[in-house]
């Protein structure tokens, strides 16, 4: 079943240029579909504001030109013009106002009582914690949040370093993350969808590589998702990935990464209880395959340079292990 | 181009005084500036209180001796300078020189008493974000009356020499002394919030 | 003549040519080493100071250039984060504080005394000082730069990563201290012009007749003395926090990361119309003269200044609408950002009207100003855009910002100054520069700028956020960025050709006569370049307008002495004489004061006894350059 859906999700991606739509103009997400309104209404009223000034800007540059001598213009009537204008002005900049306070209040903000999900941002990724509701044990992922279509879902933002925006166009306008404070965002989608977001507050060297999946499903498939992360990860059954297991639990990727179920409880660096199962590694950097795990485990320095974690002096066999049994991290 | 003379200023005098000279309207601009300082610190105190659970952070309301003895010192400290204003607009070399020394004693005394404020605090800047907060103000403070203090001497030393006795001078002297004004003026707002906001 | 002391001599009784053998003897600046080092001549200071700003704004663009390589393509490896986080802060840094917002003052250093019409600015050493002040400044951060420890925070700095925890070494410390040298000389400027117009005007030049340029030079000058203590405060903060751990911006101990944001912003707003002011009073200066009449609504104009002036400080928050605030407190926020666009409306209303009005004439400078009003338009339409909460969440801190700012900043500043440059030229330098390559100029510059920027506001809404090193080759923003960076090329083409036409015009363009332009206000009623002493007889001034009375004839004032540096202090609101005041003669001390402040301001970098022990050689130069020396200039 899992494989099923992942292969979907595969050919989704594919389709849809591998890391989903990004865009304020493509709005899948209630606030963003409000927002993407606001933003074509705005732009019109602007943009003929604009030609308007234009036309007579060239007007008046037409008019004048090669005219000899002081002509005697009605000073009386040009200046009832500039007033005219003026309160033209005054007028649209209230109405833009307006509309302006009312789709923030069509927006609305989460109930409380509304599914929550903690986004942490981090120096270049982000911690994602599903508190535990009811019967269920709460969990934690990374650059990769999973909603479900069509309810709306709470995140609270919070930092564990610098400031961060978290931003996923499609879905919802941004909202940063702020060392010492808490800030809401609702995030709501419309479609089932992969949409991809990007930290939009400078944080440091990898600003630009520090992007977020939110996979919007059925609430079947979310709830089947869910179920899948709380477990902790099963025991390797093939040799190599065993192997790999214990290499990683050797090292000192223990130290900074948890995987649930082992001795591993690092907290530095991302869950990867179920690495294998996101789409992709290091905050939407590569796609997810065993090729890119190995890559990224052997110099993660040289895909992405100066991010927090150390290139950990390996073997090729244990790298070719390790990789092998991240990827069977599902 | 041709100039024709339409006006002839020749008697007018070769120095403004008051009003008519720049240094007065430079005083006033700088004074605007280090105001504008003043009372943003002010905000930041504020700011940071208005934050913070409990206020002061971590620490007792100061001890309201030192620096209610200072904003006397400082209150008081305005009548000679008013005089010495009025002086340096008279001209009157004998009396601005007694009045310029007391006034540089009058600004060497809350220096020392200064110097029991930052213990009344209770706190260092390097604690918390209320103790940076009371340091920097008292700090920029302090550094008003160290600066007012080293023009003050400088102007005393000019008037017991030869260039002492020149409306320049004395112009230089009235400026002085508003700034003076100035330091004093801008403390009790300061004060009222370093000593008695905590207390509200 | 009553009063006359022994010795003084006035202009009364002397003839054309010897009372300005005797003015040049008084006034002007010695050659050499020691004269340039030496002189407060508000012409050569102002000179100097334009001249840096534009050396800046040149190294500046270069930087922008490297950011264009390296932005072409997706993942490219130019340049790694590190460096291109230093490019993009260096970049900002030095246009917003190094480039756009002295250059304005220096053209008022030098404009604003011709102007309304005296010898000097007010403070003339203070003048000086300022220059080296700003010099050192610039210097400081392009010696870091080019030492690999430029910033890298971005202009804006915000904590904490510029705070000591996740910012080591001296990178910040860097940006921060920069900040205090140029708003020292900033201020300083600022308090000049302030005096320069209250008390140095012509006499009657009462308020209803000061030039336009004069009066944005004005409300500017309020601004930044209301504004530039705010980043004081803040950047001192961020160096204490980081040099003897005080806490006022980490949220462990009390303090907070917002308030850095909200110090910041209350200055870095009004910032911008710093930047933008002056360039308005740029335009009604070369509308009323290319269009052959009066700007349209003087009085309207003048309270477009103050009112954009007030309200410019009641619009921070627009740039911290995704910081988590208060919905409703934003939307008072989306509410005055919105206002400003009535006095911004106002000023275009009036241009158009002037033009409507007058004869346009479609010399280089008025080109600039057409191109202005095309692209400040625009710019001013989508500061409209993000001044809308919900709108801005969207394109905050993404390249659609990066497009507004660029086109109010380049469209709304540059392009004045530009105009302003052509203009005045012949002003600084006694010669014109060619108008052929100025229309050549224009027109890269026009095509190239729309080319680079226009299409950043589509990759802003696409969901490219800015300040990124690079981005992955899925994302759908190659094809833009290429174009964007191949049209920066015409851009940069565009300076390149100003540049040329610049350097070869103040060596060897054709002579300028003193109004070439056929202007109207006073700068114009002396020769190009103006002598040392700027007017032979001071101007007396009875219209808006003093040239166009009597195209033939200056009314002036005389009685002053020639023997000392003299002009006239008048009144503030109707400008009636008041007295006769000496101005400053050259002195060394203000470049000796800002050598000591300068060692003191780096030193403290490393560590606060730098303060104390640096108040002395400070103290002393400063009591140096204030102890009489027994000059003339000290009579009264
Ligand atoms: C010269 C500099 C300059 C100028 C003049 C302006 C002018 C304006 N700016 Fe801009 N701004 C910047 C420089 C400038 N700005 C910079 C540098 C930044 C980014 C800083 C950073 O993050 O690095 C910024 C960012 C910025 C933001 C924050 C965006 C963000 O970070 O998300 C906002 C939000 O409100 C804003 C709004 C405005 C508004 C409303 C105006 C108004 O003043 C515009 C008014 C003008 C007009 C509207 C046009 C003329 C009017 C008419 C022709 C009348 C008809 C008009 C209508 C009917 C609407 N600006
Ligand atoms: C007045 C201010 C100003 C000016 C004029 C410019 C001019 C330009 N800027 Fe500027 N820019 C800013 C202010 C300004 N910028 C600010 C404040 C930021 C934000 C920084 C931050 O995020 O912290 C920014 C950010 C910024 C970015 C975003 C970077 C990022 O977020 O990653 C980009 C990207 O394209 C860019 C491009 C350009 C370009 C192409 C020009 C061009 O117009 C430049 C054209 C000029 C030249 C190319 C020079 C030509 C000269 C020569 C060729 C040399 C000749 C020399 C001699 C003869 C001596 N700028
Ligand atoms: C010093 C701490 C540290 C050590 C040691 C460390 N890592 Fe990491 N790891 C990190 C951090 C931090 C990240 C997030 C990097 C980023 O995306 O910016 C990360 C990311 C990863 C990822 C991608 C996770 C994701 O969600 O995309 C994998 C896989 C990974 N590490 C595996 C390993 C393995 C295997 C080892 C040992 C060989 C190891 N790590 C050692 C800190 C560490
Ligand atoms: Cu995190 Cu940018
Ligand atoms: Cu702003």
């Amino acid at each position: 079943m899992r494989i099923v859906r992942n292969g979907l999700l595969a050919v989704a991606l594919a389709v849809s240029g591998c890391s989903g739509n990004q865009s304020a103009m493509d709005p899948d997400g209630g606030p963003a579909i409000h927002i993407a309104h606001l933003i074509i209404g705005i732009v019109a009223v602007c943009g003929v504001a604009w030609v308007l000034v234009m036309v007579m800007l060239a007007a008046a540059l037409l008019r004048g030109r090669g005219r000899t001598g002081r002509e005697i213009t009605n000073e009386r009537s040009l200046m009832r013009a500039v007033i005219a204008a003026v309160a033209v002005t005054v007028v649209i900049v209230a109405a833009l106002t307006v509309s302006s306070f009312f789709t923030t209040r069509g927006i609305g903000v989460p109930e409380p009582a509304a599914m929550t999900i903690t986004v942490r941002g981090q120096q270049w990724w982000w911690q994602v914690m599903y508190a535990d509701s009811g019967p269920n044990a709460s969990f934690e992922t990374a650059n990769e949040i999973h909603i479900p279509v069509g309810r709306d879902v709470r995140l609270e933002l919070q930092s564990a370093d610098v400031i961060h925006s978290f931003w996923v166009p499609s879905l919802a306008g941004k909202q940063d993350l702020v060392p010492g404070r808490s800030n809401i965002l609702l995030l709501r989608a419309e479609k089932p969808g992969i949409y991809r977001g990007q930290c939009a507050e400078f944080c440091g060297l990898q600003h630009g590589h520090m992007a977020v999946l939110v996979i919007a499903e059925a609430p079947a498939d979310y709830e089947r998702w869910a179920a899948g992360q709380r477990q902790t990860a099963l025991l390797p059954s093939n040799p190599e990935a065993l192997a790999g297991q214990a290499v990683f639990l050797g090292k000192p990727c223990a130290a900074c990464h948890t995987i649930r179920g082992t001795s591993a409880h690092g907290k530095t660096g991302p869950d990867l209880t179920h690495i294998g199962s996101r789409l992709t590694l290091a905050a939407g950097l590569v796609e997810t395959t065993r090729g890119s795990l190995a890559a990224w485990i052997a110099d993660p320095q040289t895909v992405k340079p100066g991010n927090n974690m150390p290139t950990v002096a390996l073997t090729g066999v244990e790298l070719q292990q390790i990789s092998t049994y991240m990827e069977g991290l599902k | 181009m041709n100039h024709t003379v339409v006006l002839d200023v020749a008697d007018l005098p070769e120095h403004g005084l008051g009003s008519a000279s720049q240094t007065y309207w430079g005083t006033l601009a700088f004074m605007l500036i280090e105001g504008t300082g003043f009372a943003l610190s002010i905000v930041v105190y504020l700011y940071l209180m208005s934050l913070a659970t409990q206020w002061p952070l971590g620490t007792a309301p100061p001890d309201l001796l030192a620096g209610t003895t200072l904003t006397a010192l400082l209150i008081v400290s305005l009548v000679p300078n008013l005089f010495l204003a009025r002086w340096a607009r008279h001209q009157d070399l004998w009396k601005v020189r007694i009045g310029l020394i007391v006034m540089t004693v009058l600004g060497v005394a809350p220096l020392v008493l200064r110097a029991f404020e930052f213990p009344a605090m209770h706190i260092k800047w390097d604690q918390n974000a209320y103790g940076s907060i009371v340091w920097v103000m008292l700090g920029l403070h302090t550094t008003h009356i160290i600066t007012n203090l080293v023009e003050t001497a400088v102007l005393t030393a000019l008037m017991f020499s030869r260039h002492g006795d020149s409306p320049r001078r004395y112009g230089d002297v009235s400026d002085n002394a508003m700034y003076w004004n100035f330091v004093v003026i801008t403390w009790l707002p300061m004060y009222a919030c370093l000593y008695w906001v905590p207390r509200l | 003549m009553t009063r006359h002391k022994e010795g003084d001599r006035r202009d009364t009784a002397l003839n054309d040519a010897e009372l300005q053998r005797c003015l040049t003897a008084t006034w002007s600046t010695p050659a050499g080493l020691w004269g340039a080092l030496s002189t407060v001549d508000h012409k050569i200071i102002g000179r100097r100071y334009i001249t840096t700003a534009f050396v800046f704004l040149a190294l500046g663009g270069v930087l922008s250039l490297l950011m264009r390589l390296q932005l072409a393509q997706p993942e490219a490896r130019f340049i790694g984060p590190d460096r291109y986080n230093q490019i993009f802060t260096m970049h900002g840094t030095n246009m917003m504080f190094l480039f756009a917002v002295p250059v304005m003052q220096a053209m008022a250093i030098y404009l604003v005394p011709l102007m309304v019409g005296t010898r000097n600015i007010a403070f003339p050493r203070l003048n000086a000082f300022s220059y080296w002040m700003y010099l050192a400044g610039g210097l400081l951060l392009w010696v870091a730069f080019a030492l690999d420890v430029g910033p890298d925070v971005g202009w804006f700095a915000y904590v904490p990563l510029s705070g000591p925890q996740y910012a080591a070494g001296k990178r910040a410390d860097i940006w921060a201290q920069m900040i205090t040298f140029t708003e020292v000389s900033a201020l300083a400027v600022a308090v000049e012009i302030v005096v320069t117009v209250f008390k140095q005007r012509a006499p009657g030049m009462s308020l209803d007749r000061i030039p336009l340029f004069v009066w944005s030079m004005l409300v500017t000058s309020f601004l930044i003395i209301l504004a530039m203590p705010a980043i004081m405060i803040a950047s001192t903060a961020l160096i204490l926090d980081r040099l003897v751990g005080t806490h006022f911006f980490n949220p462990a101990e009390g303090g907070d990361v917002l308030l850095w944001q909200h110090l910041f912003w209350f200055f870095g707003h009004p910032e911008v119309y710093i930047i933008f002011l002056p360039a308005v009073g740029m335009v009604s200066t070369i509308v009323a003269t290319f269009t052959r009449r009066p700007v349209f609504g003087y009085l309207g104009m003048v309270m477009a200044l103050i009112a954009t002036g007030i309200l410019a400080f009641g619009l921070w928050v627009h740039h911290m609408f995704v910081a988590g605030l208060p919905r409703l407190g934003e939307s008072f926020f989306t509410a005055s950002s919105m206002a400003i666009a009535v006095p911004a409306g106002l000023q275009i209303f009036c241009w158009l009207a002037t033009m409507w009005a007058g004869r346009p004439i479609f010399k280089t400078p008025f080109l600039f100003v057409i191109g202005f009003m095309v692209i400040f338009v625009i710019g001013g339409m989508t500061g409209v855009m993000v001044a809308s909460v919900p709108f801005d969440t969207q394109v905050h801190d993404t390249y659609f910002v990066v497009a507004h700012f660029h086109y109010v900043l380049v469209g709304g500043a540059v392009f004045p100054l530009l105009g302003a440059i052509y203009y005045w030229f012949p002003k600084f330098t006694g010669r014109m520069m060619s108008e052929t390559l100025g229309r050549w100029t224009f027109g890269l510059m026009f095509t190239g700028f729309n080319l680079t920027f226009f299409p950043m506001h589509i990759l802003g809404l696409q969901g490219m956020p800015r300040r990124i090193y690079t981005y992955q080759p899925e994302m759908p923003w190659s094809g833009l960025n290429m174009f964007i960076s191949l049209s920066a090329i015409i851009l940069a083409l565009g300076f390149l050709m100003f540049f040329v036409d610049a350097i070869r015009s103040a060596r060897s363009g054709s002579a300028a006569p003193a109004n070439p332009w056929g202007a109207l206000t006073l700068e114009w009623a002396t020769s190009s370049p103006p002598p040392a002493y700027n007017f032979m007889h001071l101007p007396v001034v009875s219209s808006l307008e003093p040239l166009a009375d009597d195209p033939d004839i200056l009314p002036v004032a005389s009685g002053l002495r020639i023997d000392r540096r003299e002009l006239l202090i008048t009144s503030v609101v109707q400008a009636v004489p008041e007295a006769r005041e000496s101005s400053p003669g050259d002195s060394i001390w203000p470049l000796w004061a800002a050598a000591a402040t300068s060692v003191t301001l780096i030193w403290s970098i490393f560590t606060p006894w730098a303060v104390v022990w640096g108040s002395i050689p400070v103290a002393i130069a400063l009591i140096g350059w204030f102890w009489p020396k027994g000059v003339v200039e000290e009579d009264a």
